[in-house]
């Protein structure tokens, strides 16, 4: 089943009153279980398609499918509640609230769900345990280093159990190790717990651990090619 | 969690945060000072007014204020003090017949107020007793005269002379009697001095022809702060039947300068809670502003805006509230003590009030009003800095948010 389907999905910027088209007319559909990258030069558009797809930007005309459900219509109250149920995000940088430990930060998303106390101790150690973290539960972000953070972030992006991880250019302000890190994490996570991820990225070094390559230029769909 | 996320939050900046912290805490204390001490000498003043002769209320037949006459009695032997000391927060009750009359010794005759007293209770309230200069006080079943010294030194008598008092009684009736002075009493103003005589009230009421009458009964009551409540209580209790005026009907000029100086005082409190306010809306402003980005992931992952409205405004009630809270624990101890220990007066205005037979002291206030006024501005000035980032927060846009900063 699709758990991401989008249909002629477009938007368009006004830059000093010129209309410039940073997603042009998008047809993708990702599919459970996917481990997908969206790469593409800087400024193809890969942020604007992700913030679409994670519900956080408006399309200036199409249609997208969240596990089965149009989100384009959504309220705001009602499109926070939706991105907090199905949908883990990575932002490339300030992800972790500051004054809350490694711990706290993946804790927390379970909090804003309601989750019992029990279950969120249990859940976050876990998650922090399979990010390589286990011995980092109290430290505060500024206390870990770029990729500690990161992995800290996607700990969090699964601690919801969401769908899928939208994860914009996760490994952009890391070294090539920790990046081949996280990458292997992610790729771990992908295998282990099935989980979708969709990440952009414009590392050719990132692009060869995808499943799947979306490439965008100038906002349109270049190539999409599975390997196997 | 979320406590604990906005107390951490407040400690991201500790100097900014102490500051903040330090000035509400500054203007509570000085606020808890000023405030303490404005309302205790008001307290004060209005207990030496009262005490002075009114009470701080008063019972009457209606229209005795209009037209002060013995028609305007009403009849009472004791049953009405009785309920009305049933009251919570009244202390006691002192009864009085007055009306004006002539007072003759020889060929002299003088007008003056002939006041029936209980000697007891007008002593506890006026502290009568202590201006007596010649002879003695009154005492209950006396049938004596107790005269202004004024008033005996114009009429060139003194105690153990006898003096004629005619007047016009209850409705009409002529009234005579022949009373040796007991003793002379000296008031701090002249006019007082001649205008005042007293007897004993069984022998006010045979003399007025108005047996059981009353033309007023003074209450007095623990102090100013119950004034409403008691005379909402009275006035309940005694119907249409009875006036009930409190001091400030009685002494307008009084409560407009207690007003006035009570207007300049709350000013100046205004101008420290604005100059404060400013500093914690800048703080304030300062911690979301700086957290922009950080709010932006928090509503893009799935925060509510609520919660996160919710956090910001425990932030700043948490900065201002502490600031309160440190400034009562310490003004209290001094506050304690300068109640416990007035500041004594000295100068023009301490001799002023010691002519009049009052304490020259500035006793403090530790009415709860003051406590839960500060807490209360305090609490305000939290939501009205926090309006601004409230504001900023509904207007949030993730996308935006975490690309700019803001
Ligand atoms: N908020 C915005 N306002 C105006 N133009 C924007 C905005 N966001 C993105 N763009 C433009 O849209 C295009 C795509 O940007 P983006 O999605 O960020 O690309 P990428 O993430 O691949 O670098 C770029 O030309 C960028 O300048
Ligand atoms: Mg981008």
């Amino acid at each position: 089943m699709a758990v991401i389907k989008t249909d002629h999905l477009s938007r368009v910027y006004e830059d000093h009153g010129v209309p410039v088209k940073a997603v042009d007319d998008v047809s993708l559909s990702i599919e459970e279980g996917e481990f997908t990258a969206i790469v593409g030069p800087s400024g193809s558009g890969k942020t604007t398609f992700l913030n679409m797809v994670g519900g956080l930007d408006a399309p200036s005309s199409g249609t997208i499918e969240v596990d089965g459900k149009q989100i384009s219509q959504m309220k705001q109250n009602e499109l926070i509640g939706f991105r907090l149920r199905h949908i883990g995000f990575v932002f490339q940088a300030y992800n972790l609230i500051p004054v809350l430990t490694a711990k706290e930060n993946v804790e927390f998303i379970m909090l804003l769900q309601k989750k019992s106390k029990a279950e969120r101790d249990k859940r976050a150690t876990e998650l922090l345990d399979a990010v390589g973290l286990g011995d980092r539960l109290g430290r505060r972000p500024h206390e870990l280093s770029g990729g500690q953070q990161q992995r800290v972030a996607v700990a969090r992006a699964l601690a919801s159990m969401p769908s899928f991880v939208l994860a914009d250019e996760p490994t952009a302000n890391l070294d090539s190790t920790s990046a081949e890190n996280l990458l292997d994490i992610m790729e771990r996570l992908n295998k282990e717990q099935k989980m979708t991820f969709v990440f952009s990225t414009h590392d050719p070094r990132v692009v060869a651990r995808a499943h799947r390559v979306v490439t965008l230029r100038d906002g349109a769909i270049e190539s999409d090619e599975t390997r196997s | 969690m979320i406590f604990k996320l906005a107390w951490r939050n407040i400690w991201r900046n500790k100097r900014r945060s102490i500051i903040s912290i330090a000035s509400v805490l500054f203007a509570v204390t000085i606020a808890l000072m000023m405030r303490s001490m404005q309302l205790g000498f008001y307290a004060r003043t209005i207990d030496n007014v009262v005490s002075f002769y009114t009470g701080y209320l008063q019972v009457h037949a209606p229209g005795y204020e209009e037209k002060k006459s013995l028609d305007k009695s009403f009849a009472d032997s004791g049953e009405l003090a009785t309920r009305i000391e049933g009251i919570n927060k009244v202390t006691f009750t002192a009864p009085r017949l007055e009306s004006f009359a002539l007072i003759s010794a020889g060929d002299i005759t003088d007008g003056s107020q002939v006041i029936g007293i209980d000697p007891e209770r007008e002593d506890q309230l006026t502290g009568l007793s202590n201006k007596v200069e010649d002879g003695r006080y009154l005492n209950a079943g006396d049938n004596g005269i107790l005269l202004g010294s004024g008033l005996a030194k114009h009429m060139k008598i003194g105690v153990g002379d006898t003096v004629v008092v005619i007047s016009s009684g209850y409705h009409g009736v002529s009234a005579a009697g022949r009373y040796p002075v007991i003793g002379t009493v000296t008031f701090p103003t002249p006019e007082l001095n001649s205008t005042m005589a007293y007897l004993d009230l069984p022998e006010a009421r045979w003399f007025y022809g108005a047996t059981n009458r009353l033309t007023s009964l003074a209450i007095m009551i623990e102090g100013e702060r119950f004034l409403n409540q008691v005379e909402t209580q009275v006035t309940a209790m005694l119907g249409d039947d009875y006036e009930v005026v409190s001091w400030e009907d009685i002494m307008p000029e009084m409560v407009e300068y207690i007003a006035m100086d009570n207007a300049s005082g709350v000013l100046m409190l205004i101008l420290i809670y604005v100059i404060v306010g400013f500093g914690v809306l800048g703080t304030v402003l300062m911690m979301t502003m700086e957290r922009m980005r950080e709010f932006g992931v928090l509503v893009a992952v799935g925060m509510q805006k609520s919660v996160l409205r919710g956090i910001v405004l425990l932030e700043s009630v948490i900065l201002s509230i502490n600031g309160a809270i440190l400034g009562i624990v310490l003004a209290l101890p001094s506050l304690i003590w300068l109640r416990a220990n007035p500041i004594h007066l000295t100068g023009a205005g301490a001799d002023a009030l010691i002519s009049y037979g009052f304490e020259p002291i500035l006793p403090f206030s530790m009415a709860p009003e003051i406590f839960f006024w500060q807490t209360f501005t305090v609490l305000l000035i939290a939501l009205t800095a926090s309006a601004y980032p409230l504001f900023r927060i509904t207007k949030l846009n993730s996308v935006d948010a975490m690309r700019t900063g803001n």
